[in-house]
């Protein structure tokens, strides 16, 4: 576990590097371990030789404890002293193994990531596969670099478990995974080994919705039957779950308290007519403003259940709607302008 | 100030108590020897701890614990009378550790209570290394180190067992290191800062002076002061004296050292002749200063910290406070001090100005009836076999002039009495005469060939300088025949005899009890008394002499040790090898497609990921499908065909990167 610090000016940086040496060793080192991270779409597998243990803090305390009982033993020539003594230290140097072996031989990769809005958390999943006849236990993942609180699971003998690696993701496209850690202190926390990855994950962040307001500009184009905005002759169609995006007002709040998760109030659309959500018919000049007007609207249409299509620089999505159609929409504004 | 736990770091309620039992266990044995007050701190706050975790009670507030720590000093001090020492220091590390209890919430605190167990794990061996505690200290250990894992597992506490078995196989595979720390380590002859007055056992045995009623009271006690092991036979048993202190001060009543002699450092002169007896010693810590062995040592011989004072006892610098193995070499035929100097025949014939005269009067008219010296020590060993006097360990009390009144009026008494009045007649028919006190005899241990000499061995006699015969040993208590000999003294000095007329179940007894003094011994000898000296000779059977040969094969032995251990535990990390030819293959076609970014994920049977590759890379449609269908049917349908696994096997080839 390691405790977040607060940044630090150059010069307290200086003492820190006077003070713990091999803090800063480790770090030297580190810096040159990960450079020479590759990618990998995965499976990777911890081979014997990726594997890197040092002493925790209480691996050091540990070591004092054992010199002080030494010590002791000596000084009153005391046999069973003696003994216990070295079986600690035999048990210093035989939990060194242990916690290698406890990460050694196992195979990360990468499990699903869930589409996210522009300022939001994304979430990677790891996978780790324990193909072994004997249980891990303790295994925790964190970003390169970063100090949070990491995550950790067992891993049942020949299964998987999944971890789960947070980091915000300011802008929309693809947020790529950096280089993350597989790290455990299992068993006696004495020593911590660890071994650095990078997965082929990524995650797509579409851009953050405008506020609610600016209606859709009627008439946004041709094809199909151009034109007329809501009617207003919708006719309630039925209660769906609730699906992020869904605007406040389509919340069937009667049925709040009844249910799990709240429902959505569906509308079929009595008229033929597709709404088209234009590039240039936005009001707006910049492009990620306009972007996040465009998801807005999007979102709007996709919960008053009308068809919608899209028309973008290079790009032309014919209207309809559902789950699909409007991730494929989305995926498109959040890729917009990016290779 | 440390930051808050996180949310994982908080320790569960379950392993919480797995802590404070283990606690309990490891702070039991002291618990007797401490102040009661203070047991019932560390319990109640052991108690509190529990429920404060069950009920959710706040911890006390700062100034509270710091109260609680003043306290803990301040009732420390007052039983004790200080902080540091072996008693003191323990008492105050108890209470210190239970108090570490109000303050602990989150797995850090956990590390600082762990480590202050296993030092307090150490602190009981200062008390006591019986062989049973080999027992708890790996029952403790495990117990401990099971915690440890607890901790180190956030989430869920791992099952009871789980956790145990964890913390039993970190410990089993320790050992093999342990006993090669424990064989090799270089042993330094301690202390090295000095030990605490407090420190080892308390005094037993004989004591530094000899009145009437100190070796009454060891006779009684069968606990074993040593035990001895010959390198060939036994000596006779009229030479089995085990020389102890010699005292040759004599105030009317008791018998003692003078600090004349203590101070005197020169060698006593011996003539020794003949080979010596070879034997050594394991000798029982009773706090004393000096050693015993067999008249009489070879002084160039000398075990370590040692040395031989005039009277040719051996006296050790600092007290015996831990169990010794000694070897010794004595010459059974000697000739001690052929010149007595005129200030030690002056020394050693002085008796108190007026005391026993009727004591005196007897031995004059020996000396005035012309008897020579060696005449008027037969005369006194005649008139104790001769006359009725007895041999009892509940002797009449003694007044002023206790040789006089022993002498002439009770006539009942053991060593001691017979001894100490034997040296007032020589002294007043001016023969130089000493006491000596020591053991004698010794008891065979019906399996180690080894013997045992218990305090009830204890014994006093005399010596006395004769001319061209130098000290001479005479035992006056031997004089008494065995029919003047009490019962009850009888019984505690020949148990030995006894034993073979005892009935059959008593007899499985007293073997169970010279099996168990046997295992006692090996662990005495080989365990407890594995010090510096023992080292070397063990380790120069090896050719291992120096300390840095030591080190070096200390160095290759965890070395080796340590690849062993660490072989067993990849072992365990290592995927079971795969021989089933269709997963090889399904794996290798795998491997291909992860080369082109396709990988199977969890929730996909392989129909679904071939699938979903296929409808990216329609290219891969052939092989993908014979893959596939090869597959399913050879994993699945049990089918064995070696012309289909050929199949797959080529197909598995034609598999490109895309």
């Amino acid at each position: 576990m390691t405790i977040p610090s607060p940044p630090r000016s150059e010069l307290s940086k200086k003492i820190g590097t006077i003070l713990h040496p091999l803090r800063w060793a480790q770090a030297r080192i580190d810096a040159w371990v990960l450079r020479r991270v590759r990618q990998v779409p995965g499976p990777i597998e911890i081979a014997r030789n990726r594997v890197y243990i040092v002493p925790t803090r209480f691996g050091w305390g540990f070591a004092v404890t054992i010199m002080v009982m030494l010590a002791g033993a000596m000084n009153y020539s005391n046999s069973m002293a003696f003994a216990l003594a070295f079986l600690l230290m035999g048990l210093g140097l035989v939990c060194m193994h242990h916690t290698h072996a406890n990460l050694v031989h196992v195979l990360l990769r990468a499990g699903r990531t869930r589409p996210i809005y522009a300022g939001e958390i994304a979430h990677f999943e790891v996978l780790i596969d324990n193909a072994a006849a004997h249980p891990r236990y303790s295994l925790a993942a964190g970003w390169a670099r970063e100090t949070s609180d990491e995550p950790a699971c067992d891993v049942p003998p020949q299964g998987f478990s999944s971890v789960t690696l947070a980091s915000p993701a300011p802008r929309r496209g693809w947020h790529q995974a950096g280089i993350f850690s597989i790290s455990t202190e299992f068993p006696l926390g004495l020593f911590h080994a660890w071994t650095w990855a990078q997965l082929d994950m990524r995650c797509l962040v579409f851009p953050l919705p405008a506020k609610p307001g600016m209606p859709p500009p009627l008439s946004a184009g041709s094809g199909g039957s151009a034109g007329a905005g809501r009617s207003g002759q919708d006719e309630f169609a039925g209660l769906r779950d609730y699906q992020r995006g869904d605007a406040l007002r389509s919340i069937h709040w009667k049925s709040l308290p009844k249910s799990i998760s709240p429902m959505v109030k569906q509308f079929s659309e009595t008229v033929e007519q597709a709404l088209w959500l234009n590039w240039d018919a936005v009001p707006l000049a910049d492009v990620e403003a306009r972007l996040s007007q465009l998801v807005r609207w999007i979102l709007d249409a996709e919960a008053e259940g009308r068809a919608y299509g899209l028309r973008l620089p290079g790009t032309n999505i014919p209207p309809g709607h559902g789950e699909t159609h409007r991730f494929e929409c989305l995926k498109a504004l959040a890729l917009f302008g990016q290779p | 100030m440390l930051p808050r736990p996180a949310l994982t770091d908080y320790l569960p309620h379950r392993t919480l108590l797995r802590l404070l039992a283990v606690l309990l266990v490891v702070i039991a044995p002291h618990l007797w020897r401490l102040p009661w007050w203070e047991g019932a701190a560390v319990v109640s706050l052991v108690v509190w701890r529990g429920l404060a975790s069950s009920r959710q009670w706040g911890l006390p507030p700062r100034f509270l614990k710091l109260m609680l720590a003043i306290a803990a000093f301040i009732g420390v001090y007052s039983v004790f009378g200080r902080v540091t020492g072996q008693n003191a220091g323990i008492a105050l590390l108890v209470l210190m550790l239970a108090l570490k209890l109000t303050e602990m919430r989150s797995r850090r605190d956990v590390m600082v209570v762990v480590f202050l167990m296993y030092f307090l794990l150490a602190t009981h061996f200062l008390y006591s290394q019986e062989m049973w505690t080999i027992a708890y200290l790996f029952m403790s250990v495990i117990a401990i180190t099971s915690v440890l894992v607890d901790v180190h597992h956030p989430g869920e506490p791992l099952p009871l067992r789980t956790s145990l078995r964890l913390g039993g196989r970190l410990i089993l595979h320790s050992l093999p290191l342990m006993v090669l720390f424990f064989v090799l380590f270089p042993r330094i002859p301690g202390p090295i800062w000095g030990l605490p007055a407090d420190a080892g056992p308390t005094r037993s045995g004989l004591s530094d002076s000899m009145t009437p009623g100190d070796i009454s009271s060891l006779i009684l006690s069968s606990e074993i002061a040593f035990r001895v092991r010959f390198e060939g036979a036994p000596p006779p048993k009229k030479l089995l004296y085990w020389r102890g202190p010699v005292f040759r001060e004599f105030n009317g009543r008791s018998w003692n050292q003078s600090t004349q002699d203590l101070m005197d450092r020169t060698w006593p002169v011996a003539e020794l002749s003949g080979e010596p007896t070879r034997y050594e010693i394991t000798l029982e810590p009773m706090r004393n200063r000096w050693l015993f062995a067999l008249d009489l040592p070879d002084p160039r011989q000398l075990p370590m910290q040692s040395r031989i004072d005039r009277m040719a006892t051996v006296v050790v610098d600092a007290p015996v406070i831990e169990r010794r193995l000694i070897r010794w070499a004595s010459f059974t035929s000697y000739v001690l001090e052929p010149e007595l100097r005129p200030r030690d025949r002056e020394r050693d014939t002085r008796l108190p100005p007026g005391s026993n005269p009727r004591a005196t009067a007897l031995a004059q008219s020996w000396r005035t009836q012309g008897m020579g010296d060696a005449q008027i020590v037969d005369a006194a060993l005649t008139m104790f076999r001769e006359q009725p006097f007895y041999y009892t360990l509940e002797p009449p009390r003694l007044g002023t002039h206790s040789a006089d009144e022993f002498i002439f009026d009770t006539r009942r008494g053991f060593c001691e009495h017979y001894s100490s009045a034997f040296a007032v007649l020589m002294r007043a028919a001016g023969v130089p005469t000493r006491v000596v006190t020591g053991y004698q005899g010794m008891e065979a241990n019906a399996y180690g060939g080894y013997y045992l000499v218990r305090q009830s061995d204890a014994h006093a006699w005399n010596e006395v300088w004769l001319e061209g015969r130098g000290w001479v040993r005479v035992d006056p208590t031997s004089m008494i025949p065995p029919s003047r000999i009490e019962s009850s003294a009888l019984e505690a000095m020949a148990g030995n005899e006894a034993r073979d007329r005892l009935g059959s179940l008593e007899r499985a007894k007293y073997l169970l009890e010279a099996r168990w003094d046997w295992a006692n011994a090996r662990w005495n000898e080989w365990v407890l008394g594995y010090g510096p000296e023992m080292q070397k000779e063990f380790l120069s059977r090896f050719g291992i002499e120096r300390q840095r040969q030591m080190l070096l094969v200390l160095t290759a032995g965890i070395t080796l040790a340590l690849l062993l251990v660490g072989w067993v535990a990849i072992r365990r990390a290592i995927p079971p090898r795969v021989t089933e030819r269709a997963l090889l293959l399904w794996r290798a076609a795998a491997k291909r497609l992860a080369k082109s970014g396709y990988v199977q994920r969890p929730d996909e049977g392989p129909r679904d990921f071939v699938d979903r590759v296929v409808s990216r890379e329609p290219g891969l449609f052939e092989p993908l499908h014979t893959v596939l269908d090869a597959y399913l049917r050879l994993r699945y349908s049990g089918e064995q065909s070696p012309t289909l696994e050929h199949e797959f096997a080529a197909a598995v080839k034609r598999i490109r990167r895309v």
